[in-house]
């Protein structure tokens, strides 16, 4: 397959970026979509015969951008792929993602995760400290739950336990963010909630986490959630809103109580 | 080798570059580790020491020991230290797996 791609570049969150337009060749369709990338990159750093990285003289060397374990589990990759966060297929990640989803001749437009709150840090690569930081506002549990045998001694009810693992299953890769026209992190924050609540040594500290995660989230810069629903959409673990929906009974009830 | 972009700015052919200096400095510790005990023993075999069946020779006598390598600087070889192991119960011994 032969593709034209437009990638975004930037040099750093102050500097302004724009689209480069690349072209590809010879991509089979079994090749992962960042495999593709990096036959780009290996294509621009042999173009470039030794020159060094210049953003004024157009955008030379290879596009940063950011991935781990290419398996779809750590959160790492963060691609908005014509207009999708982790482009077009559902529940997967961009590492997850084949050039088979696409056509011969198609022109793929690739972007980085859009928000106030996730400077650029060069081109497809955003800085989400912000995550690690409401998570640790609240999201853990401060209680000493003891050892496994302690843990197990406490039954809980199979869904409970079921639910929790449902939110628990959130990577933290921030495609919710990303998606969400207000750019909110609520998708993220009630998927922490959530999963810890549902769980007796969660509950103990669940008004307390709920205002703490919210009040940080809020400092932060994300944007306030109107329901859309497109960041259930577009979540690559099919988080669903669900949670926030507890999430926002638990604020509340925790303000009310205050 | 070649490393494209800048130092000092965000750069993940660095980081690449970084990884392919550590991996090789790992791969000569192991070869200096493995130069220096002259035996055979368990996932490491010298071809020198073997038995007539092509088995492990073990030196138990001189080499009951981890090595642990302390680094001395960029251009210095590293230092052995030797974390001794004394066997009170069980005594390790030479092992036939073919019969």
């Amino acid at each position: 397959m032969n593709l034209t791609l437009k990638v975004w570049r930037q040099k750093d969150a102050k500097t302004p970026g724009a689209f480069e337009t690349y072209k590809v060749e010879g991509i089979s369709p079994d090749t992962s979509f960042l495999e593709m990338l990096d036959i780009l990159n290996n294509k621009l750093i042999h173009e470039d015969g030794g020159a060094p990285v210049d953003f004024n003289k157009g955008c030379r060397g290879p596009v940063a951008f950011d991935h781990d374990c290419r398996e779809g589990i750590c959160g790492m990759c963060s691609l908005f792929i014509n207009g999708e966060a982790h482009g077009p297929d559902s529940e997967i990640t961009t590492c997850q993602l084949h050039m088979r989803k696409f056509k011969d001749g198609d022109t793929i437009t690739i972007e980085p995760w859009r928000s106030a709150a996730f400077p650029v840090i060069r081109d497809l690569v955003v800085e989400r400290q912000a995550f690690d930081k409401i998570l640790q506002a609240g999201g853990f549990v401060s209680v000493n739950t003891g050892g496994v045998p302690d843990a197990n001694a406490i039954p809980i009810p199979r869904d409970d336990a079921e639910e929790s693992m449902d939110a628990a299953a959130c990577i933290g890769c921030g495609a919710c963010v990303a998606t969400c026209k207000n750019g909110s992190a609520m998708l993220f924050v009630a998927a922490r909630v959530s999963s810890l609540a549902k769980l007796p040594q969660g509950r103990v500290e669940g008004a307390r986490r709920a205002k703490a995660m919210v009040a940080r989230m809020d400092e932060l810069g994300f944007g306030n959630c109107t329901n859309t629903q497109a960041c259930q959409m577009e979540c690559p673990k099919g988080i669903s809103i669900a949670h926030i929906a507890r999430l926002n009974r638990e604020f509340l009830s925790a303000k009310f109580r205050d | 080798m070649y490393v494209p972009g800048e130092n000092g700015e965000f750069n993940q052919e660095v980081e690449k570059a970084l990884r392919l200096v550590d991996f090789l400095e790992l791969g000569e510790l192991m070869a200096r580790d493995a130069l220096n005990r002259n035996e055979s023993c368990g996932g490491h075999f010298r071809v020198e020491y073997q038995t007539p069946e092509g088995e492990a020779l073990r030196d138990d006598k001189n080499y009951a020991y981890v090595a642990v390598w302390e680094y001395k600087g960029e251009d210095h070889a590293p230092v052995m230290h030797k974390e001794e192991l004394h066997f009170e119960v069980a005594h390790p011994a030479q092992r036939n797996y073919k019969d």
